[in-house]
């Protein structure tokens, strides 16, 4: 504590009590805490995000090693057994051609799951380079990467891509059709991060990257992307389930998957003409598909809601 | 509002060029010749080739056959469907019954959507609002198709209330269940979005204005928050319209409603390729337009918008 005691006239406030160095100093015990931090703290605590997650991972077991889940050959169908009832090794039963259900919807997982991930994957990569030069370099390009993105977003992407398998009926896999799904989805996530470009690019941190004379490029590449990409991983994740349920209605269509490919979508459609005398053949592979949809749109949700402080204080 | 309304018109074009040259590029890049498919197994002769070939001005380059196309959506003609029928007049037979569906569906999913999510948000937190929000997650999530088999399972073969396929006329009475099924795609985000919605009008300053005049819960909740609340639902129900038409399609095909979705959905099971690109078109066309006037209508509501750009 200071000694030299101030005069009872003017009054001044001892130097000594609070060193500069103090004010300035970094509390280094304390965690720093940005977004990400913060996000991972509110979804922790959330029982959804456990549920979601864990299921995710259970779906990608089952996608990566379905031989662990069943022993049972899906392509081993009998039609003395067709729609037959479960019996205690084919705990599902058996559909129209005498396969076995669950055997069929564990060999199925992998495919809905690839074809998630390759939409997202083309979603997101092409929805990022248009929404990232029209948000950021504005003007002439963003007019023209915004109107492209308008012609894209006005046809409804499952009806494009009808129109896409119809004409490549000759060539049907899984890429094909991640193709014709993730070829008229992507507006979305390029407008979601146009618009958060366009909020951050103003802030002081680019300004002050400005300051120091780095490049327009690199300032978009290492401060204003990562500080925008948070609702991108939010509309990504939606769409994975919204991509699995565009590949599962275009198989019920008919130009989905070609029948020897594995597939919820393939086994739903097969089954519909048989609702009446044996459900078990559709609901079960609609159940397995709406869990997976459902608990990707389930994270996908936990994510907005820890990223967004806005629907945090709503809640 | 005229400036507003011709810019708005002229947004559209440009757009409306890159759409329709998008699908025609689509079927253009199509392999095969779409000749020789009309002959099936045969061997055509090569003259009679040489003259259809002239006819569908297939010799043409092809930027020249997409005008010729544009042209001939503008004169109302959406080419021929595989039976030989112009698809103009099926659409003058079909249309009515998918609007009536739609009209019944957008009914539905608006008076009981607005309704739940009202409540819900009304009611933040309690048993209520946490239930709708789970059921409505699960709608979400749940294909349309799924939707429709189980919704003809349960009333239709099981409980018996309602007839699993539609009778030729399309009677009100036997599209109410398909219009329940089109209905819950949308339902759910709409219960989502008015819930939301409602919950941030609630803690604006006018409402607390409103109930510190002393003005009753009666007055304040459908005038003040509800009608404040809707703008964000209008706009999702616009641009999700697209959700609507696909959704008709499998819907249609379901419960057989002879709409435009069941001739769409039967031309894509049969693989007649030209016919479902006709459909398409036309589809994607109703969904320009109808974007186009929730558009020009919100600049008449809102006249905050008409400034914006």
């Amino acid at each position: 504590m200071s000694n030299n005691t101030p005069s009872p006239n003017h009054f001044v406030a001892p130097l000594e009590e609070t060193p500069l160095v103090a004010i300035d100093a970094v509390k280094v015990g304390e965690r720093p805490s940005n977004l990400w931090i913060d996000a991972w703290r509110d979804m922790r605590r959330r029982p959804m995000f456990w549920i979601s997650a864990a299921i995710i991972v259970l779906i990608v077991i089952v996608a990566l090693f379905p031989t662990l889940f069943t022993q049972i050959d899906p392509r081993e169908c009998i039609l003395s057994r067709s729609n037959g009832a479960p019996t205690a090794t084919n705990i599902l039963g058996f559909n129209k051609q005498g396969c076995d259900v669950f055997s069929r919807i564990v060999h199925g997982t992998s495919t809905s799951l690839s074809v998630g991930i390759i939409v997202i994957i083309l979603t997101t990569v092409l929805g990022v380079l248009f929404g990232m030069f029209a948000g950021y370099y504005g003007g002439w390009l963003d007019s023209v990467l915004s109107r492209a993105g308008d012609i894209f977003f006005s046809i409804p992407y499952i009806l494009a891509a009808v129109v896409i398998m119809s004409v490549f009926s000759a060539y049907r896999n899984v890429f094909i059709i991640s193709l014709a799904i993730g070829i008229f989805a992507w507006p979305a996530t390029a407008r979601v991060l146009r618009a958060e470009i366009l909020r951050v690019k103003n802030a002081d941190f680019v300004m002050a990257a400005q300051a120091l004379g780095v490049s327009r490029f690199r300032i978009l590449l290492r401060h204003v992307l990562p500080n925008s990409i948070a609702p991108v991983i939010v509309v990504t994740t939606i769409s994975l389930g919204a991509a699995i349920v565009a590949e599962a209605t275009l198989s019920f269509l008919g130009v989905g998957l070609p029948n020897s490919t594995m597939s919820w979508g393939n086994d739903i459609s097969a089954a519909q003409t048989d609702l009446r005398t044996a459900p078990q053949t559709l609901i079960y592979p609609s159940i397995a598909l709406s869990i997976t949809v459902l608990s990707f749109i389930m994270l996908g949700e936990v994510v907005r809601d820890a990223l967004d402080p806005k629907a945090r204080a709503q809640r | 509002m005229a400036g507003y309304i011709f810019r708005r018109i002229l947004q559209a074009i440009p757009v409306l060029l890159g759409t329709t040259f998008l699908i025609y590029f689509m079927v253009f890049a199509m392999p095969g010749d779409p000749l020789l498919a009309l002959f099936g197994d045969k061997t055509p002769n090569p003259a009679l080739l040489e003259r259809l070939r002239q006819e569908y001005h297939l010799d043409q380059p092809f930027i020249v056959q997409y005008f010729l196309y544009l042209g001939g959506i503008f004169r109302g003609d959406f080419g021929t469907s595989f039976s030989g029928e112009p698809v103009s007049a099926i659409l003058a037979r079909t249309f009515p019954v998918t609007i009536r569906l739609a009209i019944m569906a957008l009914f539905i999913e608006f008076v009981g959507g607005v309704i739940i999510g009202l409540v819900s948000g009304l009611r933040k937190g309690k048993l209520f609002d946490a239930s709708a929000l789970v059921i409505s997650l699960i709608f979400i999530s749940l294909p349309i198709f799924v939707i429709a088999f189980v919704a003809q399972f349960i009333f239709g073969i099981q409980l018996g209330w309602a007839r699993t396929t539609v009778s030729t006329g399309a009677p009100i009475q036997d599209l109410i269940l398909p219009a329940f099924v089109l209905a819950s795609i949308t339902f759910a985000q709409i219960v989502r979005l008015t819930r939301s919605s409602v919950i941030e009008t609630q803690s604006l300053d006018f409402v607390r204005t409103a109930y510190s005049k002393g003005l009753s819960r009666r007055r304040i909740i459908p005038v003040h928050i509800l009608r404040n609340s809707l703008i964000p639902v209008v706009t999702y129900a616009a641009t999700d319209f697209g959700v609507l038409l696909v959704g008709a399609t499998v819907t249609e095909g379901i419960f057989n409603v002879p709409g435009v979705g069941r001739t769409l959905y039967q031309a894509i099971i049969r693989g007649e390729g030209p016919t479902v690109v006709s459909f398409v078109t036309v589809m994607v066309l109703i969904y320009l337009v109808v974007n186009l006037v929730v558009d020009l209508l919100y600049g008449l509501l809102d006249p905050r918008i008409r400034y914006v750009k």
